[in-house]
């Protein structure tokens, strides 16, 4: 009886709604990483040349696009704020959806693989990014942050967002590990009111 | 039985796991290569890049993580603790691994938009050694994701079969 009420105090409730509050900041974190990441763009002139007294303008572009570690962080922050807003739903609309065995076994491993997604996605971009601003004199690559600030700004916010994101997802991803410890053997929904066990 | 042959597929697991990581960290430490054109010397080793630096140090931590995983016994209580550290490292290779494979693309061929140069024309046994230690630390990556899956099983399991 004691071991009936643990589990209804454990599963109903109030882990539910801390996932659910989570699940939204991570959502909004990868959401916003992936958006600023994919509009980041800036175009300048510049002075190449001199023709007698005309001076020669060039016009180069920096897009996200051009680097493939930033290509993988939109698509992978897209992807985990995809399956937040997928476990938002449920949780929201699922109402008498029963979280029983696999389905909670497989809600757990779905978090631990996002974690290790956007955690990739973030280092690289990270490191990628800390070539583009400090350049690399090994192998003769220069710094592109002096030229172009706006897409080094903009990139950075992006990161600190994903960043945010890959904490957010560990903290949820033992939330819902701690679930699985504390099964739901009794038949009860975790989204319904609990009932009174004789 | 079942049970015995499980534990030893884990602990066979978690050894290659060990040597892989091992390996990857290794392969990364011994590739250095010196090249000369042009009467300039140029030596490209692992400490050149950060991101091959944090590899290193990822697989070291890794590698001494499940070497220490190995010898823990069955009945100990810190086996709930391995489920959350299963994880951390596999964020930790997966982390890293990205990280080098993103800078050794660039390193392989370059970004033109950047007016970066490949430097794998320069100094190609380098390169290959660096593509050695990044397939070995994908294959400690792989065989993580499955120790995970398997550590959540069997933290999982035990207590459902306790209630029933």
């Amino acid at each position: 009886m004691a071991v009936a009420k643990l589990v209804l105090a454990a599963t109903s409730g109030k882990s539910s709604k801390i996932l659910l509050g989570l699940r939204v900041l991570a959502f909004a974190a990868t959401l916003s990483a992936a958006i600023v990441m994919g509009l980041n763009k800036e175009t300048k002139t510049f002075v190449v040349g001199n023709v007698g007294n005309t001076p020669i303008k060039a016009t180069f572009t920096a897009k996200f696009q051009h680097t493939p570690a930033f290509v993988y962080f939109v698509v992978a922050n897209a992807m985990v704020s995809f399956h937040n807003l997928l476990m938002i739903a449920l949780q929201l609309f699922g109402g008498k959806t029963e979280l029983t065995g696999f389905r909670l076994v497989s809600v757990a491993i779905l978090d631990m693989l996002n974690v290790t997604l956007i955690s990739a996605a973030a280092n690289a971009a990270a490191f990628m990014a800390e070539v583009g601003k400090n350049g690399n004199k090994h192998a003769r690559w220069d710094k592109i942050c002096d030229r172009f600030a706006t897409y080094c700004d903009h990139g950075a916010g992006a990161l600190i967002a994903a960043f945010a994101g890959v904490v957010l997802m560990i903290i949820i991803s033992a939330v819902s590990i701690s679930r699985l410890v504390q099964p739901n053997k009794c038949s009860i929904s975790t989204a319904a009111s609990p009932s009174v066990v004789p | 039985m079942v049970k015995l042959t499980k534990r030893i597929g884990a602990l066979v697991l978690r050894l290659a796991a060990f040597g892989a990581a091992l390996a990857a960290l290794i392969v990364m430490v011994t590739s250095r290569e010196r090249a000369s054109f042009f009467a300039v010397s140029l030596e490209a080793k692992y400490t050149d890049m950060a991101a091959f630096k944090y590899f290193v140090i990822a697989n070291a931590v890794v590698s001494v993580y499940s070497f220490l995983v190995l010898f823990l016994p069955k009945e100990s209580l810190l086996w709930k603790f391995v489920v959350v550290l299963d994880l951390v490292m596999t964020m930790l290779l997966t982390s890293s691994l990205s990280a080098a494979l993103a800078v050794a693309q660039v390193g392989k061929k370059g970004n033109a938009n950047a007016g970066w140069l490949p430097i794998c024309g320069q100094v190609p046994k380098f390169c290959d050694q660096v593509t050695g230690a990044l397939i070995a630390g994908f294959v400690a990556l792989v065989l993580y994701v499955l120790l995970l899956l398997y550590s959540l099983h069997s933290v999982v399991d035990p207590f459902l079969l306790q209630k029933s």
